[in-house]
């Protein structure tokens, strides 16, 4: 019997009471142990999505599973048994590094040793620093040690690495790397499309609500927007840009000299970016 | 650990780790007991007629230390709960907490212990600084000190489900400090604290017998006031009795108003 899935959404839509519809019919679902980032424009309902599924919204229509469970019904052992970090963390308590995550320890009942979460985090200088005197890059480090502090079967993270360094970036996922092989399940959002690239098996990428791919990372947007460009000038100066499977192929073919020659395979940023402007 | 003795100390913690709210509502009735002995230090004394004909007198200090004593109460729960469960409503603490496996009754737990504890320590600071710096004469009956404990037993309960409950009032964390300080302020005025009861208009008096700190207010000057102040209260008499029935009323339907509209975040359409 094949394992049942660690997220399951089918056909879920959200109107708020403004009439806006910010998610129109998304479905997809998230495997146990997988990587899974969630891809799109600002607006586009992906933090929606996410917080619909994190329990914290409700949906118009739809159904939708995380780990079995409806999280439209509040549970204190299901909550147990995931991780959100949300997009913002505006707050700063008057309580230090080490004190806040012993307090969320003893929140959960599989909780991670606290010291060496903020090892892992690369928080040690800072662990009896009041979070209120945290730069914003340590506070967002102290978010994803309180996602992942109950050693969550599901953890979501909601942009996490906006506004880091890219040092810290790097160091993120290195941390996320640890936590996927212990077979945490991840829905990730992110703008960073180099952060899908590195950490994520599968992306969906959504736009205006709507659900426009689903795929491996290396396949999102079919083979035609991956199709590599052949781009060139000619001797009166035109630019020629040309799509084919085969660019030796086609310059072998020129009879005529080709200035500036590139060949250019699409990044996943340049898919994207045709899938999204398309909208 | 569990996780309610955990939030107790954690809140504690952080109470005492802010110095406005430290200010605003540990502090502030020592401050004024203070301000008030030294402004009236030459002052005539208070007087009343006691049931012999004689006249008996209290300084100052001794006459507005039962209404600070009550106001305590009211800044310790209502002004510091309603102001830190708002804040923390709109600085997505409470949406923190919400996606934790911690219960809603912890949470509360460690709020109403944060709110005992700071009361009760700052009772008796103000009752030490009280005896020990201005001089007043604390009672020694049992019997005041039993209506004591009970007025602020039930003081604190109410006092708490008050704050609870007006944290639904500002519509943000940033003015939660304008919206509630001004609410307990004017009660504080219309109560009896710093202006004697009834001296106040009848109207304003029936408005302020409506809440709570009227009578909590009126409670502690029945302990710590000689019996001959009853003379000066609404018809010459301490009412306790009444008083415990419009706390207790406060109280319950308080606690009704909360679990009927209390949420972790503020639930989207």
């Amino acid at each position: 019997m094949p394992e049942s899935p660690a997220i399951e959404v089918q056909h879920l839509s959200k109107t708020y009471a403004t009439g806006k519809q910010a998610v129109d019919d998304v479905s997809f679902v998230i495997q146990p142990g997988e990587t899974f980032a969630l891809l799109g424009p600002n607006g586009a309902g992906k933090s929606t999505t996410v917080e619909i599924l994190e329990g914290y919204r409700s949906r118009t229509a739809g159904e939708v599973r995380v780990l079995g469970h409806d999280p439209a019904r509040t549970s204190r052992s299901h909550n147990a048994r995931i991780g959100i970090v949300l997009q913002t963390s505006a707050e700063s308590p008057n309580v230090t590094v080490a004190e806040q995550l012993h307090h969320f320890a003893t929140l959960y009942p599989k909780h991670r040793s606290v010291d060496d979460l903020i090892a892992a985090v690369g928080l040690t200088a800072q662990r009896n620093t009041r979070i209120a005197r945290l730069s914003g890059g340590q506070r967002r480090r102290v978010d994803v040690a309180l996602g992942i502090i109950g050693r969550p079967e599901v953890l979501f993270l909601d942009e996490p690495t906006t506004g880091f360094d890219p040092e810290a970036r790097r160091q993120f996922w290195d941390l996320l790397r640890q936590v996927q092989s212990e077979g945490t399940t991840i829905l990730l959002t992110t703008h960073y499309l180099d952060e899908a690239a590195q950490l994520a098996d599968r992306a969906a990428v959504i736009a205006d609500g709507k659900l426009l791919d689903i795929a491996p990372i290396d396949e999102i947007g079919g083979t035609a927007a991956r199709t590599p460009r052949v781009r060139w000038r000619d001797d009166a100066g035109d630019l020629h840009d040309e799509r084919t499977t085969d660019p030796t192929a086609l310059v072998r073919s020129s009879t005529t000299a080709m200035h500036d020659l590139e060949v250019i395979r699409p990044s996943l940023e340049d898919v994207y970016l045709g899938m999204v402007g398309q909208q | 650990m569990n996780s309610a003795t955990s939030r107790i100390s954690y809140e504690i913690r952080s109470y005492f780790r802010a110095p406005d709210a430290v200010f605003f509502t540990f502090l502030f009735p020592i401050i004024m007991l203070a301000l008030f002995s030294v402004a009236f230090a030459d002052a005539d004394p208070i007087r009343a007629v006691a049931g012999n004909g004689r006249p008996i007198s209290v300084d100052y200090a001794t006459y507005y230390l039962p209404g600070l004593v009550a106001t305590g109460i009211l800044l310790s729960g209502t002004q510091s709960l309603g102001v830190d469960i708002a804040t923390e409503r709109s600085d997505g603490t409470l949406k923190r907490l919400g996606g934790t496996p911690l219960p809603v009754l912890s949470y509360f737990v460690g709020k109403i212990g944060m709110v005992l504890v700071t009361t009760i320590v700052q009772t008796a600071l103000l009752l030490g600084i009280a005896s020990l710096v201005f001089g007043v004469d604390l009672p020694t009956a049992a019997s005041n000190w039993g209506v004591f404990a009970g007025v602020m037993v039930l003081g604190i309960a109410t006092s708490c489900v008050l704050g609870i409950a007006i944290s639904a009032l500002p519509r943000e964390g940033r003015r939660a400090t304008a919206t509630i300080v001004p609410i307990v302020l004017v009660l504080q005025f219309i109560s009896g604290v710093y202006l004697p009861f009834t001296q106040l208009p009848d109207w304003l008096q029936n408005v302020a017998s409506v809440f709570p700190l009227r009578w909590m207010a009126s409670g502690m000057r029945s302990v710590f006031l000689p019996d001959a102040f009853a003379s000066a209260e609404p018809g010459g008499a301490w009412h306790l009795a009444l008083g415990t029935l419009v706390l207790v009323a406060w109280l319950v339907g308080g606690t009704v108003a909360c679990a009927l509209t209390f949420r972790w975040n503020r639930k989207d359409a």
